[in-house]
């Protein structure tokens, strides 16, 4: 049943293709560290005291509430992001004419 | 009406809503059982994954660890929802790609090798296992709480329940039932929540109400300076503040993403969407739904607090509220009457006047949830509906566990390993026969379970999954160079290393002051992981590199295109 894609489909990625979609992975997963480990963890003290939202204090808010807000526009971008970058490239599903 | 017959009614029309779907939509095949027969809509997998990733310990649990150790709690908060970002970026558009139904078959392929397979069956099953005692707790609390019967007879229950329609309706059944009960859980936990920062706050949005004042009785200051007051009042430590160290805190939340990102029974759940493309878009919508309840867990945990300390705290036990007795009869709140004055004490000062401690209160953590919409004086209808909410929460997660343990048995070990001759039929049967199984271990767990907070429980299963699979799989899908040997001794390392921390302190009476640079038994399975890279790295490069065709398949899997449906 399996292993029977005999077309271009199931080459490798061209070299453009891999670094570009590295890019937005390496990006995207700074930003998820600094939201998450950065702010709610390793500087909360620090952004506890400095800053507030509404009536709480930045660190404790972004470790409850904005870290999880953050980590949805993450996914957002990325779906936008890869499906933008395989349309370019040709590897999207339903750009199968256009791109040969 | 009484509280109990509207209980009834609610839980019993949801239960005829999910028996309905899963009768009608039964798995016939093979491909049905593992993936709902492909081509589910991204929408539809995005609630149904919700679902099954919310389980009793998010949805009855969390709230009550909010509400207990404040900023400390926010580990669960990111942990489960960060791992989300891992899960998508790195793994599940790569495993969809290659088309594989199940993690131990992607592992088997890729490290060529039906050795690699059978350790990834064996990671698969202490995972699910282990996971699976904290649903089957959750069940119970649920149900004891119902019925004012013990949790022991809640399990058993529950777990009948989770057997007769788990079994029956593989993936397929499981994936339309998931999406009825995301819609159950949503409503169930943002109702009551509403009704409570409206009470407490004058917000009708309780992530506002958080950020907001406090409003009730005359007061106007900012909520969350509140509960810090209370806190303080009785000699707990401040809400917002952490009693946990740096690390610790960094390595259970690092332990619990990656956990995420290597959960077989969440991974599983992408494979029946159409292509790559949709992954990521249903990988969205899973985390929005995900988000609507975790955004709304702070807020129910921290007004449950307040409201808690207020209703019962000095209160004469003659005239507490009428659900304290009620949670008093199933024995998940206790008042004992240490210095005999009638009131109910609720402290965290060890010793008060004549050496007595002077907290005269205890409940555990996982029943504040449902304690939290009686003691809001929310409308009875919303307590019915919060109770069906949990059940579907503990069943959702329980039904998609049991799915993966099945099919471990019956596709992986059976069919891959054993016997290749196997037909579909006997596929299935071994399916169900697994599941019955496994529901009896988790059973046995589920009445004398490893911790008494069911998160806790769950966060081992996570941190078992961090150590195992969410290397060997990121090596799998980005390294040519990691072989079968690597592959192989990172996975045994890694998951005996965290096994043992945790049945170590857990079960043979290890202490606190001998944790491994103080990082406890929830965050070790980051060690684990740790361990598992550099083991897999020094073990590949001294032995020979994977053949030519495995290296052109890791290349393959980078392209998005072709990915087909997925085939077991």
């Amino acid at each position: 049943m399996e292993e029977k894609h005999t077309d271009d489909n199931s080459t490798g990625t061209s070299g453009g293709y891999r670094r570009a979609s590295l890019i937005i992975l390496f990006s995207l997963l700074t930003i998820w560290f600094v939201v998450s480990f950065g702010c709610g963890i390793l500087f909360r003290e620090q952004l506890d005291d400095a800053f507030s939202v509404g009536n709480a204090p930045l660190g404790f808010w972004m470790s409850q509430q904005g870290s999880i807000i953050c980590f949805v526009l993450i996914l957002i971008a990325y779906a936008i992001l890869m499906g933008r970058l395989d349309e370019k490239h040709g590897y999207s599903e339903t750009s199968n004419k256009k791109a040969k | 009406m009484s509280q109990d017959t509207l209980n009834f009614i609610f839980i019993g029309i949801t239960f005829a809503i999910y028996i309905g779907i899963a009768l009608k939509s039964r798995a016939t095949s093979t491909k049905e059982y593992y993936t709902a027969g492909g081509g589910v809509s991204p929408l539809a997998n995005g609630m149904a994954t919700a679902a099954d990733w919310m389980s009793a310990a998010t949805f009855i649990s969390m709230a009550g660890g909010i509400a207990l150790t404040g900023y400390d709690a926010s580990r669960f908060l990111m942990g489960w929802t960060g791992g989300f970002v891992l899960l998508t970026i790195l793994m599940v558009p790569y495993l969809r790609k290659f088309g594989k139904s199940t993690v131990p078959d992607f592992i088997g392929d890729r490290y060529y090798s039906n050795f690699t397979r059978f350790i990834a069956v064996i990671c698969a099953l202490f995972i699910s296992l282990t996971y699976i005692m904290g649903q089957m707790r959750g069940v119970g609390v649920v149900f004891s709480q119902l019925f004012e019967i013990p949790i022991e007879a809640g399990v058993i229950i529950g777990a009948a329940i989770v057997f007769f329609y788990a079994g029956l309706g593989g993936m397929k059944g499981i994936t339309y039932t998931q999406v009825a009960q995301y819609c159950v859980m949503a409503f169930a936990y943002t109702l009551p929540a509403i009704f409570i920062s409206m009470a407490l706050t004058g917000n009708v949005i309780p992530q506002l109400g958080l950020i907001g004042d406090y409003t009730a009785n005359g007061e106007s200051l900012p909520f969350l300076e509140k509960i810090n007051n209370i806190n303080t009042e009785l000699g707990f430590k401040e809400f917002t503040s952490s009693n946990l160290s740096k690390l610790n805190m960094f390595c259970i939340t690092a332990a619990l993403m990656c956990g995420t990102a290597g959960l077989p029974h969440v991974i599983v759940r992408f494979f029946t969407v159409k292509d790559v493309k949709a992954v990521r878009k249903s990988a969205c919508w899973t985390l929005s739904f995900i988000a609507v309840i975790y955004l709304t867990a702070s807020a129910v945990g921290s007004f449950s607090r307040v409201n808690l300390v207020e209703k019962l705290n000095n209160t004469p036990h003659a005239e507490a509220p009428d659900w304290f007795e009620r949670f008093e009869k199933s024995g998940q709140m206790k008042w004992e009457d240490k210095n005999g004055d009638g009131l109910m004490q609720y402290s965290a000062l060890d010793r008060a006047e004549g050496n007595i401690a002077a907290n005269e209160l205890t409940f555990g953590a996982d029943i504040i949830v449902m304690a939290n919409p009686y003691m809001g004086d929310t409308p009875q209808w919303v307590i019915a509906l919060l109770m069906a909410g949990c059940i579907a929460a503990a069943l959702s997660t329980a039904a998609g566990l049991l799915l993966v343990l099945s099919t471990s048995i019956s596709h992986d070990l059976m069919k891959k390993i054993i016997n290749p001759d196997l037909t579909d039929k006997q596929e299935i049967k071994w399916a169900r026969i697994a599941s019955l199984v496994s529901l009896i271990i988790a059973c046995w767990f589920g009445i004398n379970p490893p911790s008494a907070f069911i998160a806790k429980t769950v966060a081992f299963a996570f941190g078992l999954a961090a150590s195992s699979f969410f290397p060997t799989l990121l090596m799998g899908i980005f390294s040519k160079k990691v072989n079968k040997e690597g592959a192989t001794a990172g996975m045994i390392v890694g998951i005996c290393f965290t096994l043992f921390y945790i049945i170590y302190f857990q079960f043979m009476g290890g202490t606190s002051d001998q944790y491994f640079f103080g990082i406890s038994p929830e965050g070790i399975g980051f060690v684990g992981m740790l361990l598992n890279f550099i083991i897999a790295f020094v073990v590949s490069a001294f032995t020979p590199a994977p053949p030519e065709d495995i290296q052109k398949m890791v290349a393959k899997i980078h392209n998005p295109k072709g990915s087909g449906d997925a085939t077991h």
